[in-house]
């Protein structure tokens, strides 16, 4: 019947454009929880950070996880953080609060050098 | 003795004591007499003798001495390298008992711990109390600065030395210096003497006289064997400003775990093997760590070093032996100069 028949498409058209309001108006969802790139991971291995340079947000937590077989330390230049000494599968964490860059090595083998950006 | 054909350096050393041997040829003697074999010249004689006998006649003059110099003992250090640097330790020090001459001290240029915890050092000292010689000198490494800038260093081992653990000491008329290379390490360095060391340095060998024998003892090596990984100090050309004046000067450091040995005018400079691991040679390997050997080749790349001083020549001779040589220093292969 003609009445029956544009119910019908007219039930079907609201629901494809409830449809579409629906889906531009919902936030987009991602597989993490925290906003990308808040905290970063330096591995140490062979003598060598890294990635040598980093950057971050401001707020991001750096974390760096000895992995050589020999212990290593990683201290700010400029006195902001220091690490314990950290054997092989150790790890130490520093949080970056204020924007700039910021230069550290290992204390035991200096030659090993590394930079957080902060920005 | 001398093979004056090969090096122009050789043609340029000076006869420095008169008996027909300069320097660097009575150091290629010794490494060729890592067998156990000495040449002196006595009277301008040349006689032999070799170390593993001592019968009255050739029995050493009353000013020669020995020492034997240790190295990177890194007690604490557990992986694959060495499972057990202790127990290599030991042979070290068995090793040294079993030499027929007994040294007169032993001198360990440092990385005595792993991380510098009181359990390594307590063990370290359990076991170096069995040695025959019982009078040790010590140079701390940067693995003994590690949790408290070196304070437990110098309590077990620091007493009577200045700053960081610098001193210096007499023995028949050798004067030694040990001095520390391992504290206040600048980012992007090296090793480093500071200039508070370097001034008392200075002073220290002002005014002694030219022909008293120096060894200068520090664990980074005091020359540049491989800047990229930091195998160097990066002050020590002061320091061997300070000694270029005398006859005679050796220089006996530790840290990169492989023999290394220069002869430059009248310093010659040596470096000694762990007795914990092995490292790789310089580039040959992505970084400077332990280097894993097969189980029955460690002994062969650990090793002790005996420092003969001979009055009569005022030399000291240098001569490196591989644990694997333990209880016997006139069997072997010794070990030549020019490292690996």
């Amino acid at each position: 019947m003609k009445r029956n028949s544009f119910w019908v498409a007219s039930f079907t058209a609201s629901v494809i454009i409830a449809i579409v309001l629906l889906v531009a108006g919902s936030p987009t969802v991602t597989a993490n929880d925290q906003p990308s790139a808040a905290n970063a991971e330096v591995k140490i291995d062979n003598f060598v950070f890294g990635p040598q340079t980093i950057t971050v947000p401001v707020g991001a937590t750096v974390t760096w996880t000895n992995k050589d077989d020999i212990p290593h330390t990683s201290v700010s230049t400029d006195g902001v953080f220091k690490s314990k000494v950290l054997d092989t599968d150790e790890k130490f964490s520093y949080t970056f609060t204020k924007a700039g860059t910021y230069s550290y090595y290992c204390t035991i083998h200096p030659k090993m050098t590394g930079k957080v950006v902060v920005q | 003795m001398t093979d004056k054909n090969k090096d122009l350096i050789d043609q340029k050393l000076q006869d420095l004591n008169n008996d027909g041997v300069d320097r660097r040829g009575f150091l290629k003697c010794m490494a060729w007499a890592g067998t156990g074999l000495v040449w002196t010249m006595s009277g301008g004689i040349p006689t032999s003798r070799a170390f593993a006998k001592t019968n009255g006649k050739d029995a050493a003059k009353s000013g020669d001495f020995s020492f034997v110099q240790i190295s990177d003992s890194h007690i604490g250090f557990n992986k694959p390298a060495n499972p057990d640097v202790t127990a290599t330790m030991q042979t070290a020090i068995n090793k040294i008992n079993a030499m027929p001459h007994k040294p007169d001290f032993i001198i360990h240029t440092g990385d005595l711990s792993q991380l510098s915890k009181p359990s390594e050092f307590d063990t370290l000292d359990q076991v170096l109390k069995g040695a025959s010689a019982k009078q040790i000198y010590f140079v701390p490494g940067e693995h003994d600065m590690l949790t408290d800038n070196g304070e437990q260093y110098l309590q077990r081992y620091g007493k009577g030395t200045k700053g960081s653990g610098w001193y210096n000491f007499d023995q028949k008329g050798v004067h030694f210096v040990g001095l520390v290379n391992v504290a206040n390490l600048k980012a992007g360095g090296m090793g480093s003497l500071g200039h508070e060391q370097l001034e008392w340095l200075e002073d220290d060998l002002k005014g002694r006289s030219a022909s008293t024998p120096i060894v200068l003892f520090a664990h980074i090596p005091l020359w540049t064997i491989y800047q990229d990984w930091g195998w160097g100090t990066d002050d020590s050309e002061q320091a061997l400003s300070y000694v270029k004046r005398f006859g005679s000067v050796t220089v006996l450091n530790g840290h990169i775990h492989q023999i290394m040995q220069k002869v430059e005018g009248k310093v010659s400079f040596h470096t000694a093997m762990s007795t914990a691991f092995p490292q790789p040679a310089p580039g040959t390997a992505p970084s400077a760590g332990p280097m894993k050997v097969p189980a029955d080749q460690l002994q062969q790349v650990l090793g002790i070093t005996d420092v003969n001083y001979l009055v009569s020549g005022r030399s000291l001779a240098v001569v490196d032996s591989p644990l694997a040589d333990a209880g016997s220093s006139a069997s072997g292969s010794g070990s030549g100069s020019g490292g690996r």
